[in-house]
């Protein structure tokens, strides 16, 4: 016994593919289980029961970048660290996106020194910059919020 | 007899001339022994039926780079059946020659001389695996030396945003 018999005959829907697929990838964006430092305190919260991430199709981590699109850089990237990112993100299928999570990420934060990358920006590209030291949930998922947005606006063109 | 004072009496009457100094500070004991001297204090400190400091906490070293000798060499023992710490202390003019080591004593002081090494650089004769242990394995100096640069960049602010926007390396894709 399926939807049909209890339906009936639903027809056909007409949808433009770019709004389709748009909608696909935001509503299923599988993030990176990818935690650098205290950054990734304030990831987890945001993706447990309390502010649900699951709200927005992404409850599960991979712990995988083959089986992930979404690298969320949660912490400072150190010298040392800052090839296995880079190899990370090669890994990633496209399409991909990089959130750069706090301060450190995004532009080195209070370590300005040797030992720290100055901004994750410099080894892959980042797509959105979240601040804070470091953010609270509500800002990771605002930041989440306005990749989506960024992910809906892509047409057929910017595929190819 | 106290155990800091019981831990000076008997070096020196087992090892005449090996403590060149003896330093308190908040209730801490510190012995300052020369570098040549310090694998058989070491032995003695950790054989000794008496003493038995038969845990090597850490190594550590200091740069006091105006002065002369400028790194030391910092021991931490802790007795674990007497429960008392102790401090030994090798001043070190040439980096390069540094104090022997005592991997043969306590294994642990094979990865605590290495970490010596890679940040203070600090070399200890005898021990055959200093390699990079918390840097990238290319990396040039040692970085808790005081001379070594800091690193810093220049903070991008609403003012010079341009300028450091220009000759900031963004990754490509």
């Amino acid at each position: 016994m399926g939807v049909e018999q209890k339906l009936g005959n639903l027809g056909i829907v007409t949808y433009r593919l770019e709004d389709l697929v748009n909608w696909g990838r935001t509503n299923a964006m599988w993030p990176l289980l990818f935690g650098l430092a205290c950054c990734a305190i304030e990831m987890m919260g945001a993706q447990a029961a309390h502010y649900d991430a699951s709200r927005f199709g992404m409850e599960l981590n991979r712990p995988s970048p083959r089986q992930s699109d979404l690298m969320i850089v949660a912490g400072r990237v150190s010298r040392k660290m800052a090839p296995v990112v880079r190899r990370l993100y090669d890994q990633m299928p496209a399409p991909k996106w990089v959130i750069a999570m706090g301060d450190c990420a995004s532009c080195g934060g209070i370590f300005n020194n040797y030992a720290i990358v100055q901004g994750v920006d410099e080894i892959i590209p980042v797509d959105v910059y979240v601040a804070g030291c470091p953010p609270r949930p509500e800002a990771l998922i605002d930041g989440i919020m306005t990749l989506h947005e960024r992910v809906r606006g892509e047409t057929l063109k910017d595929w190819a | 007899m106290n155990r800091d004072e019981l831990v000076v009496t008997r070096i020196n009457s087992a090892l005449p001339g090996a403590i060149e100094e003896v330093f308190d500070f908040r209730g801490e004991r510190t012995l300052f022994i020369p570098k040549n001297k310090i694998k058989q204090v070491c032995q003695f400190l950790r054989d000794d039926e008496e003493l038995k400091y038969n845990f090597l906490s850490d190594i550590c070293a200091d740069d006091m780079l105006p002065d002369f000798p400028r790194f030391a060499v910092n021991y931490h023992l802790y007795s674990l059946p007497n429960k008392h710490r102790l401090r030994l202390r090798a001043p070190v003019e040439d980096p390069d020659e540094g104090p022997p080591t005592i991997a043969d004593l306590w294994p642990i002081a094979t990865w605590l001389e290495m970490e010596v090494w890679d940040l203070m650089g600090v070399r200890f004769a005898g021990n055959t695996s200093l390699r990079r242990l918390f840097l990238p394995e290319d990396w040039q100096g040692h970085p808790l030396r005081k001379d070594y640069p800091l690193g810093y960049e220049e903070v991008q602010f609403s003012f010079n945003w341009q300028e450091i926007d220009a000759k900031k390396p963004y990754a490509k894709d």
